[in-house]
């Protein structure tokens, strides 16, 4: 490896470690985000609870979620 | 802002107007169907009901408290055997507003829910292509949802109306849950990995569902009319093919406003 490719791969080095970083960061936001979302769908289309079931009973049969 | 907080202001966003647009749609689609299949089902119910009072006099007819545990006793039993019977006594909207103002709020939630599903895909993929992703884009992403939440599980249980008998609930839930994950999984390994193998492998865990097969009961005693049946299936898909175009659509639209100061 000569030396300027090893200096740019320093420099990507270090442009992208916190780039890196960063995509962490987002990735987990954006599964506690999802594991959010599916919390919500899975109460309204799968809660046993009868008041629950009854509330969004339509919306189960529209959704075809599994219902009774 | 953080990449948090643009997910949930574009899911709520884009799931209040999502969930209210479908609730109109499902008000001319899904909903008269249900309370068509429901004259049959209660039609059903009472005659249920009525025939073991009717015809075991004896066994429940030694005090009027017997007689109603026999009858309670017997409702209970027809809730475990998967037929249409709601808890005895549980709380349910009063039909007309009251009714479809809860329909209208599922709707919004589970539209939130699937919004937030969506944008948390759009913010990893936008993280990793450094763009965001584009109303267009997003609409594919809402056909995916389609396929993974409508198409596949529909396939081997098909949408069903009230008074239709089915299988334990547990076993549909589990095969549902499994259909999903297959075919989400699946549509994945050819999206983004681009090799025979993993296309193979994709399509292999896209049939594997069905060739183990949903359950179902060996056979459907029902009064609800199957031209019904089959006028809910259609109603339902189109209902949910509207729901996923518009809300890939919007939502990848919304976020992309909340998220254009991350990205860039």
């Amino acid at each position: 490896m000569s030396q300027s490719q090893l200096a740019n791969a320093q420099t990507s080095a270090q442009i992208s470690l916190p780039v890196a970083a960063g995509q962490v960061g987002r990735l987990s936001q954006a599964l506690m985000a999802m594991a959010l979302g599916l919390f919500a769908v899975g109460m309204v289309g799968f809660s046993n609870i009868d008041v629950v079931h009854n509330a969004a009973h339509d919306v189960r049969h529209s959704n075809a979620f599994p219902c009774h | 802002m953080s990449t948090f907080r643009s997910i949930v202001f574009a899911s709520v966003i884009s799931g209040f107007i999502v969930g209210l647009v479908v609730t109109v749609v499902q008000q001319f689609g899904t909903v008269p169907l249900i309370l068509k299949a429901e004259v049959f089902e209660k039609a059903a119910a009472t005659h249920h009901h009525d025939a073991p009072v009717a015809a075991e006099p004896t066994a429940a007819g030694h005090d009027h408290s017997g007689q109603e545990h026999a009858a309670h006793d017997h409702g209970d039993h027809e809730h475990g055997a998967g037929d249409h019977e709601h808890g005895a006594g549980a709380w349910e909207p009063r039909d007309g507003f009251e009714r479809n103002a809860y329909t209208a709020a599922a709707n919004v939630l589970t539209a939130i829910g699937f919004a937030l599903l969506l944008a948390g895909f759009f913010a990893v993929r936008s993280g990793v292509t450094g763009m965001s992703v584009s109303w267009h884009e997003g609409l594919l992403w809402g056909l995916a949802g389609f396929a993974v939440f409508t198409v596949a599980p529909g396939l081997g249980l098909p949408p069903e109306l009230p008074g239709v008998p089915t299988a334990p609930l547990l076993s549909r839930q589990i095969w549902w849950l499994a259909a999903v994950l297959a075919t989400a999984g699946g549509l994945a390994m050819i999206a983004f990995r681009r090799s025979v193998p993993a296309a193979m492998s994709g399509v292999i865990l896209l049939t594997l569902p069905h060739l183990i097969g949903a359950p179902e009961l060996a056979n459907v005693d029902t009064n609800v009319p199957s031209s019904l049946t089959h006028q809910f299936v259609t109603a339902v898909t189109v209902t949910s093919l509207v729901f996923w175009t518009l809300l890939g659509g919007v939502t990848s639209a919304v976020f992309a406003r909340f998220d254009r100061g991350a990205t860039v």
